[in-house]
């Protein structure tokens, strides 16, 4: 028997690491992997509860998740070929024009 | 023999979240990703969700991932030189996380101390989850198809390349690209 709490934890850690990389990484893949990280923290919560609550639907959910994970990183991905391709680099530190 | 299971995958994902911001390469990120699915695959097996689990392995470590991989290898991306940062940033960044750390594990975990999940007395399987999925789901469903359209259009539109048309452009157009350059 494995309390619902730690299933809570490790989604809550790791959600908690995602977002560290998302403010900390300094290059746009990182980021944008830091993002899939986060996701996957909250599943696994979806996951717990749906198993708690003895719900089908926290699977269902998961399974949307996956689905806007999936067309985010197509559109994401393709937005950084464009930005790569314009500037040459992947450091976020250099996208700063609407800082002025 | 469950907890035994849990803890090490447990283990084995938060060690690939933490190298995940450690290493300064994204492909290694990219790598570590990988297996935090893998071991979040088998956490969802523990909780009898076998569908998710697979479809975790099959679309989010086989096919996300392998979409990640490529665009790093399509930009041949290395390593970004570190920039500096504010020192109320660096000074306060990782205690302020840890803190939120601390408050979601006590605040959300901690009240289901005592629900304990048993292995194997609620499996969902594939069969209630398609007729979950196609009944009392099916408008999300569709609605999620208009996306994967608007996506596919929005990836082609944003990573085509523009500089070369295949058609010779009209003369007008050309004077508008010739002062663009």
């Amino acid at each position: 028997m494995v309390p619902l709490s730690y299933y809570l934890a490790l989604s809550a850690i790791l959600f908690c690491l995602g977002v560290a990389g998302f403010l900390f990484k300094q290059d746009i893949i990182t980021v944008f992997i830091s993002i899939e990280l986060m996701l996957n923290g909250v599943n696994l919560a979806f996951v717990a509860f749906s198993r708690a609550l003895r719900q089908i639907d926290g699977n269902i959910f998961v399974f949307f998740v996956m689905v806007v994970a999936a067309a985010e990183a197509a559109v994401g991905l393709a937005i950084i070929i464009a930005v790569v391709r314009n500037r040459n680099t992947l450091a976020v530190d250099a996208m700063e024009e609407l800082k002025d | 023999m469950q907890l035994t299971l849990f803890l090490i995958f447990a283990v084995v994902a938060v060690a690939g979240a933490v190298n995940l911001l450690l290493q300064r390469h994204p492909i290694y990120s990219a790598l570590s990703l990988v297996t935090v699915m893998g071991a979040l695959a088998v956490e969802y097996l523990l909780l009898g969700a076998e569908f998710i689990a697979f479809i975790q392995v099959i679309v989010y470590a086989g096919a996300i991932m392998v979409l990640f991989v490529f665009v790093i290898m399509v930009l041949n991306a290395g390593e970004v030189a570190s920039q500096p940062r504010s020192k109320v940033a660096a000074l306060l960044g990782l205690p302020v996380l840890t803190l939120l750390g601390i408050i979601l594990v006590s605040r959300v975990a901690g009240p289901f101390q005592h629900t304990p999940i048993g292995l194997g007395d609620f499996l969902v399987q594939t069969g209630p989850v398609g007729q979950s999925l196609f009944h009392k789901f099916l408008l999300p469903f569709e609605v999620t198809s208009v996306l994967f359209l608007v996506g596919v259009l929005g990836a082609v539109v944003l990573a085509a390349r523009r500089e070369k048309p295949a058609l010779a452009p009209p003369p007008a157009e050309k004077a508008v690209v010739a002062a663009q350059r």
